[in-house]
C-alpha cells in the first residue's frame, strides 16, 4: 500500500510541471459565436450512461438503513424498473414474479457514495504516465475538467464497488491549484468511456483548495501565491474577473468564450457546486467570507480536519464538511485533526460526510464512518447507527446535487443499494450484492458478477477476490 | 537538574526499589493470550513488577495484589506493530520533524534510528492510547538501497523507548531498490552483493579499508548482516523480486531474511515457506499500485499462512508513522474475509496473533514480548469489547507493568472544543 493521498496532496504539483498547452489554447479554433448566457458548455461531453438490465427484485427479512437516518428491522426492499418501488416491514407487498433475495441476518443500505475520489485521474498503477489529477502549471485552472483525465479502466473502481459498495462518486481535480477545475460525478459502472459513466443529470462541481498546497507548489517556483495571503489575493482577483465576464455574457456583443470563466460564472449562477479543500478552521472562515464577497456558496469543505472548532458556524452556514475519520499529522495543517471531528459536527447540527480521497479507504467508508461514530459515542455524543450511514449516503448525495435521484432508499429513487453480509458498521461485514439502477453488478457468491478492468485482464490475479 | 538533586533522586530510587514490587491482578475479563489460542472467558492476568506471572482460567491471586475488575471487558497483550516508523515523525511534511531517511547524508547502512526515535512525539501518545504498546521501527531509504539500523521500541510514556537497538538492517530490493540503485534491478542486486563483499574486505583488515563504494561505518554496519547476527528486513512486493531475494542466500548463506510488504507473496508462498523466511506483510493491499503489485489481494496473508509461512501484519509506507492504531482494524478485516466466498482470511485467534505474538516471534523476541504467557513483559490492554471491532474503545494500557496515561493532544483538543463557541473567556483559557 502506498500513501497515494500524500502523493496527490503533497507532491502533486511538481509531477505535472512539464505538461503541455493549457485548455484555453486549445479553444482558440472555436468560432466566436455570440452567446447569450454562460451555458454553452452544458451540452458538451454529455452523459451516455444507460442503466443495465434489471429484474424486479425483493430483498426480504433484512435490516434496512435507509440513508436518511431511518432503520427498519425485518424489512423488505422491492425494486423494479431500475427504481426503488417500496421499502417497508415484513408486510410489504411483493409481486409474484419478483426475484426474492433472503436478507435475514443481513443489512441493506443505499449505495455508498464518495464525494472525494481521484479514481481515474490518479489511477493505479500509480505510474507517472497516470498522474492526471493536478494541472499544476498555473494556480488558477477552472478551465480543466476532471472527466478529461479519468481513465475508465482504473482497477480502483472495481475494488470500490466490491469491497466498499460504492455506487456513485465524485472525481475531483487535485489540490495543487487554488481553482483546480471541474469535477465529474460518476455512476460506478464499468464502461469504455467516461461519458458512459457520467451520472445523468448530476450538476458539475468545482474544486478549490486553500492553505498549504497551492502556496507550496507555486511558492516553490517563486510564483504567486507563496503565502496564505497570496492565496486569497489570487482567489479574489479571479472572482472579480469572473464577475466582470459574467456581467458581459448578456451583452449585445458577448466576450469570446473563456472555458475557465464559464466554470466560474457557473458557480456565480449557482449551477456549479463548490467543493473546497481546506483544513484549518480559521481558513474555513476566510473562505466563507470570500464566498459572501462574491455571492456564491460553498457546498462542502473537504478534509476540514478542524471543522469541529467552528462546528456551530458551519451548522449555521449550512455547509457540509467532508472529513476523514482519523487522518492526521501528515502535514502542518493536519496537525489538529481529531477522531471526534465528525461526531462534534453532528452534535452541532452540521452536515457530515465521511470521504476517502484514497483508493484504499474508498473500499471501507462504512468502517470509517463506524470509527467516527464510536469515537463520538465514547465522548458521550448520542448518534444512531442509521445516522452514521447517512454520512456515506444521503449527505454526500446532497453535496453532489444528486440527492433527489439517489442516496437513500425512497420509492422513485434509483435502485442503487448494497446488501451487506452483516452490520455495515462492523469490521466483519462486507458487501454481498451491489445493485446500480437495479442492475446486479456485484455478487460475492458469483465470480461472473465481479468486474475485471481491461488493465487486469490477462494479468496475474485476474478476477481474484482482491 | 543539579548534582545534589540527582543524588537525592538516585537515593530515592534505591530506597524505593525493594518496596516497589507490585502485583496486579486483572480479573473477570475475556483473556486473549495472543499466541493464537482461543480467548478465555472470566480469566485472570497476573502481573508482578514488569512481567506477566500468569494468565488464564485458574490463576491464584496473592492477597496483597492490586485488583482491576475487567468483568465484561477483554484483556489482551498490547498491540505489537510489525513494521512502522513510529517516533521518527511528528509532522510528515515538516522536514525538521521527519527522521525517516537522510537524503543529504553520506551514510546509509550505518544510520541508526535509535538516536532519532522520540518517545515524546505525539504519534507515540496517540497510538499508545489506542492500545499499541510495541513496534518495529524502521528507517526508510534515500540515496542507497540500505536504510540503516532499525529498532524495536515500546510506546511507554517514559524516556526510554528502546527495547532493542540495532534489531535489524533495512534494505529496498523491489521497485524502490531499482530506483535507489540507479535504475534497474540488475543494479540493485549487484549493488547489494558488491556492498556486502566490500564489507567482508573491511572485516579482513579495517585499517587498510579503502573503498569507492562504501564508507567504513557502513561496511561495519553490514558485517552482522552477513554473518546473520542481525536480521535483514527486505522490502519487496513482486513475486519475481521475492524469489530473487530468497536466492541471495546462495551467495550469503547466513543472511537472516525477513520480507516486508510482499504483496504478491501468495503467488510464491511455497518458496517462502520452504526458505523458512518470515513476512511482515501489508494486510489490505489489493490494487496494482505498481507493476510489482499486480496480483495484490487482501487474501495474501491468509494464503501465505495456509502455505506455512510465518506472517504478521506490518504497515510499510501506509500511515506507518501515525496510524498504528489501524492494526486492529486491519486484523479485523482479515477475519471478515472468512465470510467472503473464495477469499482466504485468518481466524480471529490467528488475526490477533498477527498483531501480537507473531511479529514478536519474527523479531526473535517472542520469549519476552507479544503475549501474556508467563515471563513476558507486562504489556497489557483492557478493551471495552472485541479489540478488533470498530466500536471498541481502550480503557487501560499497561506497558512493562506500568499504568500508562491515555491522554494526548487529540483528546485535549476534543475536550476544549466539545462546545465550540467560547464561553466567558476565549478558548485559549479552556484547559
Amino acid at each position: 500500500m502506498r500513501i497515494r493521498a500524500l502523493l496527490a496532496l503533497v507532491a502533486g504539483g511538481s509531477l505535472m510541471a512539464g505538461c503541455a498547452a493549457t485548455a484555453a489554447d486549445t479553444n482558440s479554433a472555436s468560432k466566436p459565436v455570440p452567446v447569450k448566457s454562460s451555458k454553452p458548455a452544458k451540452a458538451a461531453f454529455p452523459s451516455t450512461y444507460k442503466a443495465y438490465p434489471s429484474t424486479p427484485t425483493a430483498v426480504t427479512g433484512v435490516t434496512i438503513f435507509d440513508g436518511e437516518g431511518g432503520r427498519i428491522d425485518n424489512g423488505t426492499v422491492f425494486i423494479a424498473g431500475g427504481k426503488i418501488t417500496s421499502v417497508g416491514g415484513a408486510d410489504t407487498a411483493i409481486p409474484a414474479d419478483a426475484t426474492i433475495v433472503d436478507g435475514s441476518g443481513k443489512y441493506i443500505t443505499p449505495g455508498i457514495i464518495d464525494v472525494h475520489s481521484h479514481l481515474g485521474d490518479y489511477p493505479t498503477p500509480s505510474v507517472s504516465a497516470h498522474s492526471d489529477g493536478n494541472e499544476a502549471t498555473s494556480p488558477v485552472t477552472p478551465e480543466v475538467w476532471a472527466e478529461h483525465s479519468v481513465w475508465p479502466h482504473d482497477p480502483g473502481f472495481s475494488r470500490a464497488m466490491a469491497n466498499g459498495g460504492i455506487t456513485s462518486l465524485q472525481i475531483l481535480p487535485g489540490s495543487a491549484n487554488l481553482f483546480g477545475g471541474r469535477s465529474v460525478t460518476l455512476k460506478n459502472v464499468p464502461a469504455r468511456t467516461v461519458q458512459a459513466m457520467k451520472f445523468p443529470g448530476a450538476p458539475y462541481g468545482m474544486k478549490m483548495a486553500c492553505g498549504e498546497n497551492p502556496k507550496r507548489v507555486y511558492g516553490g517556483r517563486n510564483r504567486m501565491p507563496s503565502t496564505r495571503m497570496g492565496n486569497l489575493a489570487v482567489n479574489r482577483q479571479t472572482w472579480i474577473d469572473a464577475q466582470e465576464y459574467r456581467s458581459k455574457m448578456n451583452d449585445a456583443k458577448p466576450p469570446k468564450r473563456d472555458l475557465g470563466k464559464e466554470t466560474l460564472a457557473g458557480v456565480l449562477d449557482g449551477e456549479i457546486l463548490v467543493h473546497n479543500h481546506c483544513y484549518r478552521a480559521d481558513e474555513l472562515a476566510q473562505i466563507i467570507d470570500m464566498s459572501r464577497e462574491f455571492g456564491y456558496k460553498v457546498t462542502a469543505f473537504h478534509h476540514a480536519v478542524e471543522a469541529y472548532k467552528i462546528a456551530d458556524i458551519l451548522a449555521e452556514e449550512g455547509i457540509c464538511s467532508a472529513v476523514w475519520a482519523d487522518w492526521w499529522g501528515f502535514k502542518m495543517e493536519a496537525y489538529d485533526a481529531i477522531p471526534e471531528n465528525a461526531a462534534l459536527l453532528q452534535k452541532a447540527g452540521a452536515c457530515v460526510i465521511i470521504h476517502s480521497d484514497d483508493e484504499n479507504q474508498i473500499q471501507r467508508l462504512n468502517q470509517e464512518a463506524s470509527k467516527a461514530l464510536a469515537d463520538g459515542r465514547a465522548m458521550g455524543i448520542e448518534i444512531s447507527d442509521a445516522e452514521a450511514i447517512r454520512w456515506i449516503t444521503l449527505n454526500p448525495a446532497k453535496a453532489m446535487g444528486v440527492d433527489a435521484m439517489t442516496g437513500s432508499l425512497k420509492p422513485g429513487k434509483m435502485a442503487d443499494m448494497v446488501l451487506w453480509n452483516g452490520n455495515p458498521l462492523s469490521v466483519y461485514s462486507r458487501p454481498e450484492k451491489v445493485w446500480i439502477d437495479g442492475a446486479l453488478l456485484f455478487d460475492s457468491g458469483d465470480a461472473s458478477r465481479r468486474p475485471v478492468s481491461d488493465f487486469e485482464l490477462g494479468q496475474p490475479g485476474e478476477g481474484d477476490v482482491k | 537538574m543539579t548534582r545534589f538533586a540527582i543524588l537525592l533522586a538516585s537515593a530515592a530510587a534505591l530506597i524505593a526499589a525493594p518496596v516497589a514490587a507490585q502485583t496486579t491482578a486483572i480479573t473477570g475479563g475475556k483473556v486473549v493470550i495472543g499466541d493464537g489460542s482461543a480467548p478465555i472467558d472470566g480469566g485472570t492476568v497476573l502481573i508482578r513488577n514488569d512481567r506477566v506471572v500468569a494468565a488464564g482460567a485458574n490463576v491464584s491471586i496473592p492477597a496483597d495484589a492490586r485488583r482491576i475488575d475487567a468483568t465484561g471487558k477483554w484483556v489482551t497483550p498490547g498491540i505489537f506493530a510489525g513494521f512502522s516508523r513510529i517516533g521518527l515523525v511528528e509532522v510528515g511534511a515538516v522536514t525538521q520533524t521527519n527522521d525517516m531517511n537522510a537524503s543529504g547524508s553520506p551514510f546509509s547502512a550505518a544510520l541508526d534510528v535509535q538516536y532519532a526515535i522520540n518517545p515524546f512525539a505525539s504519534p507515540v501518545a496517540v497510538n499508545r492510547a489506542a492500545g499499541v504498546t510495541r513496534a518495529v521501527v524502521s528507517p526508510s531509504t534515500s540515496s542507497s538501497i540500505f536504510g540503516g539500523y532499525g529498532a524495536v521500541v515500546d510506546l511507554g510514556q517514559d524516556e526510554n523507548p528502546i527495547t532493542r537497538a540495532r534489531a535489524f538492517q533495512f534494505v529496498e530490493l523491489g521497485e524502490t531498490g531499482h530506483s535507489r540503485a540507479g535504475g534497474s534491478r540488475s543494479a540493485s542486486h549487484i549493488h547489494f552483493r558488491a556492498l556486502l563483499n566490500e564489507a567482508r574486505t573491511y572485516a579482513r583488515d579495517p585499517s587498510a579499508f579503502d573503498s569507492d563504494l562504501l564508507k567504513a561505518s557502513d561496511a561495519k554496519a553490514l558485517l552482522p548482516v552477513i554473518n546473520g547476527s542481525t536480521k535483514l528486513l527486505v522490502h519487496v512486493e513482486g513475486a519475481n523480486d521475492i524469489l530473487k531475494v530468497l536466492d541471495l542466500r546462495k551467495d550469503f548463506p547466513a543472511l537472516k531474511l525477513v520480507l516486508v510488504g510482499a504483496n504478491e507473496g501468495w503467488r510464491v508462498a511455497s518458496h517462502i515457506a520452504a526458505a523458512g523466511v518470515p513476512v511482515l506483510a501489508s494486510a489490505l493491499s489489493d490494487l496494482p499500485y505498481g507493476f510489482e503489485d499486480l496480483s495484490a489481494t487482501q487474501s495474501n496473508i491468509g494464503r501465505m499462512k495456509d502455505a506455512g509461512v510465518k506472517v504478521a501484519i506490518g504497515m510499510i509506507n501506509d500511515n506507518d508513522a501515525h496510524q498504528l492504531r489501524y492494526s486492529v482494524q486491519y486484523a479485523g478485516n482479515l477475519v471478515a474475509l472468512n465470510k467472503v466466498p473464495r477469499a482466504t482470511g485468518l481466524s480471529w485467534d490467528e488475526a490477533f496473533a498477527a498483531i501480537s505474538s507473531v511479529p514478536a516471534d519474527i523479531m526473535d523476541m517472542g520469549g519476552q514480548l507479544g503475549s501474556l504467557k508467563s515471563g513476558r513483559q507486562a504489556d497489557v490492554v483492557i478493551w471495552t469489547g472485541d479489540p478488533l471491532e470498530l466500536s471498541t474503545q481502550v480503557e487501560t494500557v499497561i506497558i512493562d507493568g506500568v499504568d500508562q496515561s491515555l491522554s494526548n493532544r487529540q483528546m485535549r483538543l476534543r475536550d476544549r472544543y466539545s462546545n465550540p463557541a467560547p464561553g466567558a473567556l476565549p478558548k485559549a483559557y479552556d484547559r
